[in-house]
């Protein structure tokens, strides 16, 4: 007896967290670089339809969106459970999908306008009327290079 | 003289950790996951108003492929009722023309110096997509789905076979005179209403 114990109190060793640090820190810029920020709030809900050949948006600053569905619960009881068009923040009807999508190339930068691309996030059970509609309206403003969101199968 | 050494205080850098969690948080709570993909397509120019109905565009019954889908989301085919999973054999058959039938689209030398001068391209053919208003979106993307896919097999074919490795594999070159050799040509058509309301 005694001889094992004579430090008296044990104690465990202390954890070395000096590196804890650099551990959240790694995290950090993980995050940092997959985040996309979404800079508006959706006002429509919608599922994207599957599909299996896609093709990865390029450049965000190029790309811009127009979203399509059922507007979200809380919003059902104010708009009616129709399916509408969401541009930037707000809904809109289709006669003005023109005027926005020259408004979002007029912030473009000038070298970049040609390159526009937008981006039709739809819900899978829309009816293609609306969507006919929304594309002519694109064709009228010459944004011809469209991408059809959906994920993959 | 020896200088003394000062030595500098250390910066307390205990609460780092808290700061960049912090950081990590915010960013963990903003992050979408979600990468954007999709199917990329290119919208015909606008139709001038001046100009009169398209009468004088002509493409031959031959070099056309109609697809339509009605509004219960069934498809048609040329002139035939056909399933979604039978579409793709369809269309690469449509574009390829392998046995050159006189019922597929004609065939024109084209020359292309990456694949060995002169090649046979099935140049004018075109897919044309109808849709009606009430076709699900689904379905819609279904079949652009399948069509692109029908594309992708046959330029996968023909780079394995003219380069022996895949289209994505190859450089932009290679690429290019694959697309020459089978150019993508899906149109999508006026909208127009038809099989009942």
């Amino acid at each position: 007896m005694g001889k094992f114990n004579k430090g008296g109190k044990k104690g465990m060793p202390e954890l070395n967290t000096s590196s804890l640090p650099d551990l959240i820190f790694t995290m950090l810029f993980f995050f940092m670089i997959v985040t996309t920020m979404r800079e508006v709030t959706l006002k429509v809900q919608f599922k994207s339809p599957q599909a299996t050949e896609l093709e990865k948006l390029e450049k965000k600053s190029l790309v811009t969106f127009i979203y399509i569905g059922k507007p979200t619960q809380e919003l059902q009881a104010k708009m009616g459970a129709e399916t509408r068009i969401q541009l930037n923040d707000r809904f809109a009807d289709v006669s003005e999908v023109q005027d926005y999508i020259y408004q979002e190339r007029e912030n473009m930068k000038e070298e970049d306008q040609p390159f526009m691309q937008v981006s039709i996030k739809a819900d899978k059970d829309t009816k293609m009327g609306i969507i006919t509609d929304v594309k002519q309206a694109l064709r009228q403003s010459y944004a011809l290079n469209i991408n059809y969101s959906a994920v993959q199968r | 003289m020896a200088r003394k050494k000062k030595s500098m205080p250390g910066i307390n850098s205990s609460s780092t950790a808290d700061i960049a969690f912090m950081l990590l948080i915010f960013f963990l709570t903003t992050t979408s996951m979600d990468t954007d993909k999709g199917l990329a397509r290119r919208l015909p120019q606008p139709p001038d108003p001046n100009q009169k109905v398209q009468d004088n565009i002509k493409v031959k019954e031959r070099n056309v492929l109609q697809v339509r889908i009605n509004k219960d989301n069934q498809l048609m085919v040329g002139s035939e009722y056909m399933e979604v999973s039978q579409l793709r054999a369809k269309a690469k058959e449509f574009i390829a023309n392998p046995n050159d039938d006189a019922n597929l689209p004609e065939k024109h030398v084209k020359n292309i110096p990456l694949l060995g001068g002169d090649c046979m391209v099935t140049e004018n053919h075109v897919i044309s997509v109808t849709n009606d208003v009430g076709t699900s979106y689904q379905a819609y993307i279904d079949v652009q789905n399948e069509l692109v896919a029908a594309y992708n097999e046959l330029r996968n074919a023909k780079a394995e076979e003219a380069f022996g490795k895949s289209y994505a594999e190859c450089n932009e070159d290679e690429q290019k005179a694959i697309r020459d050799f089978i150019p993508q040509k899906i149109s999508e058509a006026e909208p127009k209403k038809y099989g009942g309301k």
